[in-house]
């Protein structure tokens, strides 16, 4: 993300220090990480140092300071979904990505992560794609999915 | 401000109001061990090393006594079965991670602590957040800080700041319980900016 585009973010928060988390989360939805430079600018921007910014941003999962693809694929391993099946989902979309739970492919269109409960057992096995929840699934449905996904 | 009178094993001690036990003590010169406290910082209440008893309201109870606030009829036990024997336990939980560590070693020795009692799990850093705070409140540089979270929290400088920063100060270095920080340290300098030595104006 260019540093345009950062202090955009910054300024619809005008400048707020106390908005630091939501700023990061903004930063992270549209980048799909944090890089060192938006960090940076923010810290600058913000006046917050970047020590309490690295310690916020390795704090939460929900921010990476890696790269991650276009579409972040969850597998619930939970034990409702474990019981469910979530093995077969998870080993046949290791099989359609060629990824294991953590990591991105090169083109950064899929990273790949393991969850504990998305809070909807009873429609396990569980796959989240971006926002979207998809349930009751079968390995043959999880890599037709998948593929519909640019 | 007006004061305080409590029982600090068995002297009368008085203390301005909103002071820590801690400091009451310290006043009065009763000793109580700590090893995330530093009189220059605020109060971390980190490592509860300096646990006390204290009978309040007819109830006793343990409490951390830096963070603690000092009040009337107080009274309180720096050490007792129960305070020694949770000392001995923190002691020998950190000693897994920093089993050289010659302030715990020696605070071992007086409350018994076995520093084999568990697997070793070296990540010498004991997170008492002392060098944290005294770069960010006194040296107001924040070289450096932590990261991550739990089990996995670790300190780490944020090598462009310490570039500019640590060469000529290093005064955390005597505050790190485990030399961790200086091990840190010469890491982040080594990999982020070797020439720091010559950079730095000349020392003599
Ligand atoms: S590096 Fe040393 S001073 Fe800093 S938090 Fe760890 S143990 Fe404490
Ligand atoms: S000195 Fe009180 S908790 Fe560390």
């Amino acid at each position: 993300m260019d540093s345009e585009r950062v202090d955009q973010i910054i300024e619809e928060y005008q400048c707020e220090a106390s908005a630091l988390i939501q700023i990061l989360l903004r930063i992270q939805e549209e980048a799909h990480w944090l890089s060192s430079n938006a960090l940076h600018r923010v810290s600058e921007r913000l006046g917050v140092s970047m020590t309490r910014i690295m310690h916020i941003a390795t704090f939460y999962k929900a921010f990476s300071l890696v790269p991650k693809g276009r579409h972040e694929v969850h597998i619930c391993v939970g034990t409702a979904c474990h019981v469910r099946g979530a093995e077969r989902v998870l080993d046949s979309v290791e099989d359609a990505t060629g990824l294991k739970p953590g990591e991105t492919d090169l083109d950064l269109k899929f990273s790949l992560e393991t969850v504990n409960c998305v809070g909807c057992c009873a429609l396990g096995p569980v796959m989240q794609v971006d926002k979207k929840t998809y349930g009751k699934l079968s390995a043959a449905d999880t890599v037709n999915l998948l593929q519909s996904y640019e | 401000m007006s004061e305080v009178l409590l029982q600090i094993d068995g002297k009368e001690v008085r203390a301005t109001e909103g002071a820590s036990i801690l400091e009451a003590a310290c006043a009065a010169d009763v000793f109580i061990p700590t090893l995330c406290h530093h009189e220059k910082l605020e109060p971390h209440g980190g490592c509860r090393l300096c646990m006390v008893e204290v009978e309040e309201h007819g109830r006793s109870k343990l409490v951390v006594s830096c963070i603690y606030p000092a009040a009337n009829d107080q009274v309180v036990t720096t050490r007792s079965e129960q305070v020694d024997r949770i000392r001995k336990m923190i002691l020998e939980l950190l000693l897994a991670h920093a089993p050289d560590s010659e302030t715990l070693l020696e605070l071992g020795r007086e409350y018994g602590a076995d520093r084999n009692r568990f697997d070793k799990e070296a990540s010498f850093c004991i997170n008492c957040g002392l060098c944290v705070r005294y770069c960010a409140e006194v040296k107001k540089a924040d070289a450096v800080g932590f990261l991550d979270r739990g089990t996995r929290r670790d300190i780490s400088f944020i090598p462009e700041i310490a570039a500019r920063e640590c060469w000529q100060c290093k005064e955390c270095f005597p505050l790190c319980p485990t030399s961790a920080l200086q091990a840190a340290y010469v890491l982040v300098s080594s990999l982020a900016f070797p020439g720091a030595r010559h950079q730095a104006p000349s020392e003599c």
